[in-house]
């Protein structure tokens, strides 16, 4: 069975969205694996909005209060070894409970943990990403936040990216 | 650099296009599984990897066969307590819409 992607959206938001012009992009762009996943370098990427209370400021969500179509698209790094009582969670379009649980339902890092010390991956990098997924207009997020988060990550050397939007 | 995105909306990798997705039938919020549940959360990302490492051409999407009982339940407690501001203004841009067509018929 295909994956329904509105099951979970309300009907009135889901024909706003399936009513939305979409821009094919072309061609693809594509990167193969370079290397077996046991020799590979990953990093996770989530658009969850969460961030490390202390380290770093929360995502703007007074702005966005005051601006409803507004979505702040800069991004938080998040540490290989945070810990669960570390992270923060201010995305204003999902319940954030679960994440404050279990970060791992958004950023698997405790999963990708496991799997590097059984060596089925090669290694997780020492830093990761939180966006947050609300934005309407991308100019600023695409210009801007989305080349310097990547530029991170090459910096760190990693193969692979594990995407997890939300 | 390689990618591979876990997604419960697989409708709009496959209107824009991206190297390898997987798509999943699980509430907003909750991309890896349950709150708690490492069995889940473990097979998911797995099963992203083995997308990962076995496509061979771009704008592959694999639909996985995961379930989430309770969908009445969860239908609701994906959302946030208070209405995402974009929320609230469209509803309250539609009320005085509503209001300015009673006023003016």
């Amino acid at each position: 069975m295909p994956v329904d992607s509105f099951k979970w959206m309300p009907a009135s938001l889901a024909a706003m969205y399936q009513n939305m012009p979409v821009q094919r992009e072309e061609p693809i762009p594509w990167t193969p694996l370079a290397k077996p996943l046991n020799r590979c370098r990953f990093a996770l990427v989530t658009t969850a909005g969460i961030y490390v209370p202390g380290r770093e400021p929360p995502f703007d969500t007074e702005r966005e209060e005051r601006e409803p179509m507004w979505g702040d698209p800069s991004y938080r790094t998040i540490p290989r070894d945070t810990r669960q009582a570390e992270i923060g969670a201010c995305h204003l379009h999902i319940n954030n409970r679960d994440i404050l649980a279990d970060v791992n339902v958004v950023l698997p890092l405790d999963r990708f943990r496991e799997l590097e010390e059984a060596g089925e991956i090669g290694s997780l990098a020492p830093t990761h990403y939180s966006f947050m997924g609300f934005q309407l207009n991308t100019t600023e997020w695409r210009e801007r936040y989305a080349p310097a988060a990547a530029e991170l990550l090459r910096q760190e050397e990693v193969d692979a990216v594990f995407l997890t939007p939300v | 650099m390689s990618t591979i995105l876990v997604t419960m909306m697989p409708y709009w990798e496959e209107k824009i296009g991206l190297p390898r997705t997987v798509g999943l039938e699980f509430p907003f919020g909750h991309t890896l599984g349950h709150a708690g549940d490492v069995q889940e959360q473990t097979a998911v990302v797995r099963d992203a990897l083995r997308v990962l490492a076995e496509a061979r051409e771009p704008g592959n999407v694999v639909h996985l066969p995961y379930t989430w009982p309770d969908f009445e339940r969860w239908k609701r407690e994906w959302q946030p307590e208070k209405p995402a501001p974009i929320i609230r203004f469209l509803r309250e841009r539609a009320e005085a819409r509503r209001k300015g067509e009673a006023a003016g018929g």
